[in-house]
């Protein structure tokens, strides 16, 4: 017998009582609700709690805000999905500053180790938990551009706020590869005092465009 | 082979880190003797309770989603089965290639030749239960093959060549002196200067592992949570070295126990509610990844995933046990445990400690095995594990229910009666009859011989010298209620034993100084 068959087979006689799966209560919340200037303020508060730093800033601005974030960095890498507008303010200089990452033309892991900063999009954010979910799409890029480099800022557009979790999980394709960010890196490994920036990330920059 | 359908399935217990070295008691009493250990502990503990009491008193609906968590789980157990060949179905389909392991051995080898496949001989690792409890890093030592912990907690247990003491956070049991001076002795190039701030310390183990991540190819993981109507696969993180093991690596292969379905991306909404609240008591961990398979130009193209039995089967076959397995390893019930709270991990010996372990590790080697009989006893049935546990797992019941399964299986075995059993049979004799209890508290003037003048006994012979070895007995009564009442009633003018005038009953109250001597 393959192990496969020898554990299904396994399984199927530890449950010779024929235990029956029960009806899921879901009387948890599904939804909230708060109306916008609520959630902006509960994400602000959540992400803040998590030392991130958060901008609430009309979109019109959103090209300065990046432009002045970036200030101090030598090098950024965007996805080629990333609006073009928005990076009006960094100026386009042919690609030694500003770093296109694309499907057809990927950064190798060790030029993105010496790029100081990631500017990308975001698919759905959860303000009552102050988490950001990205999925991969073409504003947003692969996972490693926004995991390496030690600066992230990212552009959260204030209609893809959700109140709570569920909502925001319903709003995704599962099957892309996600990742769901609520603050920098952190650890509580030692004596659990929290100590943001291990690995990843170690700023995080938040800018909610209205 | 067709011959063997139909036959009944033997209980296959696990195998690997499952076993405790030594009883509980023993390890237990040399654990007790370090002050250090319990220091930080006690502050640890108390620490992360408190930040988990005040987020789960911020969910309104906190019970709710214990409820729906519960159920989710129990539907799992019952539909194990048809949602593994579900998910297998789903993560095949998008790419992932699946593997089963019957016990610790097999799945160690399925690791070992796919990292062989590679070429490679060293591995990055995310933290995870499922590759501690088969002994992975020791097995992949032994095949040439190195292991780098890169969570910063298990970083610091590896150096140390020591073994983790919480599910959580493994390090707890060290202070942050104890862990500069690892560093210093065990990371090649630290710097001298490493003072023990926290956060210096979590900037050197950037540095040192930094370049680890950048050339990995391989990655080993665990899982939190895996779906079976999407095929994906989540790990629940903070620090980032997850997502750097489950990105940049070309092969990545992730071990995780047959329990740890979800039949659906919506139940997600639950356990992501439920875990980070519980375990560390934030709102939400920092980082969560999942995938599917594999994502042409995104993360590793080479994903493998080793399905684990290693007594679990065993374990659901127990009707009463079974809801162990709903544990999503969230820790609550350690933090909360005063048996725990003292002891620490490591006197639990298996790689699940606390509450959770003392009825997982025997569920999965089977309540004979060696040294795990004496886990179910490593309790004082309090409760406050049931209470914290977001899943709802039954702790004290199973606890119970596991005791009497040891007494059972020890039952007609033992040639030569214990002292205990001789005291057993004695106190059932004495207590089952009112004639015969009244016949041995004439005895009880002899304790107080024993006591001597100070009124204390503090030695007692045989087992009973373990409950006087941290406290003393005061001696017993110069007479026994039951003499005493008989003369009372007949001072009274009442026929002995029967209930006297009101004044004699409950406004005698005994004060300490005059319990000896009843009027």
């Amino acid at each position: 017998m393959t192990a496969r068959e020898d554990i299904l087979s396994r399984i199927r006689a530890a449950l010779q009582d024929s235990p029956q799966a029960p009806q899921i209560p879901r009387e948890y919340r599904a939804a909230s609700e708060l109306d916008m200037d609520a959630l902006i303020e509960l994400l602000v508060d959540r992400l803040v709690d998590y030392k991130a730093q958060v901008a609430v800033v009309p979109e019109t601005e959103v090209p300065a805000r990046i432009a002045s974030l970036l200030d101090g960095a030598r090098s950024f890498v965007v996805p080629e999905g990333f609006d073009a507008g928005w990076l009006a303010g960094t100026g386009d200089d042919g690609g030694s500053r500003r770093r296109v990452d694309s499907p057809a033309a990927p950064l190798s892991v060790a030029e993105l180790d010496g790029i100081d900063a990631v500017v990308t999009g975001s698919a759905v954010a959860v303000a009552e938990t102050g988490t950001i979910i990205l999925d991969g799409s073409a504003n947003q890029g692969r996972r490693a551009i926004s995991l390496v480099p030690d600066h992230h800022i990212c552009v959260v557009k204030a209609a893809d706020i959700t109140g709570i979790l569920p909502e925001a999980l319903g709003r995704i394709d599962g099957t892309r590869p996600i990742t769901m960010i609520s603050g920098p890196s952190a650890t509580s490994d030692i004596e659990l005092e929290r100590v943001e920036g291990v690995h990843g990330p170690r700023r995080l920059d938040v800018i909610i465009a209205r | 082979m067709t011959t063997f359908l139909g036959m009944p399935a033997l209980p296959a217990f696990g195998s690997g880190n499952l076993f405790a070295g030594e009883s509980f008691p023993t390890a237990a009493h040399r654990e007790l003797g370090n002050a250090q250990l319990r220091a930080n502990l006690g502050h640890a503990t108390h620490t992360i309770r408190d930040k988990r009491q005040a987020v789960v008193a911020e969910l309104p609906d906190w019970e709710q989603l214990r409820d729906a968590g519960s159920a989710i789980k129990q539907a799992v157990m019952a539909r194990l089965p048809e949602l593994l060949e579900e998910f297998e179905t789903n993560f095949t389909a998008r790419g992932g290639v699946i593997h089963w392991a019957r016990d610790a051995r097999e799945a160690n080898e399925i690791v070992a030749g796919l990292v062989r496949d590679t070429g490679e001989t060293e591995v990055v690792k995310i933290k995870s239960m499922a590759t501690q409890e088969i002994g992975l890093n020791e097995y992949l030592e032994e095949q040439g093959i190195g292991a780098f912990e890169t969570d910063l907690a298990e970083l610091i247990v590896q150096l140390d060549h020591d073994k983790p003491s919480h599910i959580l956070v493994p390090a707890i049991h060290k202070n942050r002196t104890e862990i500069r001076d690892i560093f210093l002795r065990e990371m090649p190039g630290a710097d001298p200067a490493l003072t023990d701030d926290p956060s210096v310390l979590a900037m050197a183990a950037r540095e040192h592992l930094r370049r680890k991540f950048l050339t990995a190819k391989v990655a080993v993981s665990g899982a939190n949570f895996a779906l079976a109507d999407s095929g994906t696969l989540a790990v629940v993180e903070s620090e980032g070295n997850g997502r750097m093991c489950l990105t940049l690596p070309e092969t990545l292969i992730t071990v995780m126990g047959i329990e740890k379905l979800l039949p659906t991306w919506q139940d997600l909404e639950v356990f992501m509610q439920l875990l980070p609240r519980s375990s560390t008591g934030e709102r939400m961990n920092p980082y969560t990844s999942l995938w599917t398979g594999v994502t042409e130009g995104d993360g590793p193209q080479n994903v493998h995933l080793v399905l684990l039995d290693n007594g679990r089967s065993a374990a659901l076959a127990d009707e009463m046990g079974r809801s162990a397995l709903h544990c999503i390893r969230c820790s609550a019930c350690m933090n909360v445990c005063p048996v725990y709270e003292r002891t620490g991990g490591h006197a639990y010996g298996s790689t699940y400690p606390g509450p959770i372990g003392a009825i997982l590790s025997p569920l999965l080697t089977g309540i004979e095995a060696e040294e795990n009989n004496s886990l179910p006893y490593a309790s004082s049935l309090c409760g406050a594990c049931y209470d914290a546990c977001p899943v709802k797992i039954n702790i004290p019941d199973i606890l119970v229910h596991l005791r009497s399964v040891d007494v059972d299986s020890k039952r007609g075995k033992k040639k030569v009666p214990s002292q205990m059993d001789v005291g057993m049979k004695a106190a059932s004799w004495a207590l089952s009859s009112g004639k015969r209890l009244g016949l041995v508290e004439k005895g009880l003037p002899l304790g107080r011989l024993a006591a001597g003048p100070d009124r204390k006994i503090t030695k007692l012979p045989g087992i009973a010298a373990g409950w006087t070895q941290s406290r003393d007995i005061p001696a017993p009564p110069a007479q026994s209620f039951r003499d005493w009442w008989a003369k009372e009633h007949r001072n009274a003018g009442g026929a002995p034993g029967t209930p006297g005038t009101p004044e004699a009953g409950p406004s005698r109250t005994l004060s300490p100084d005059t319990k000896e001597t009843p009027q």
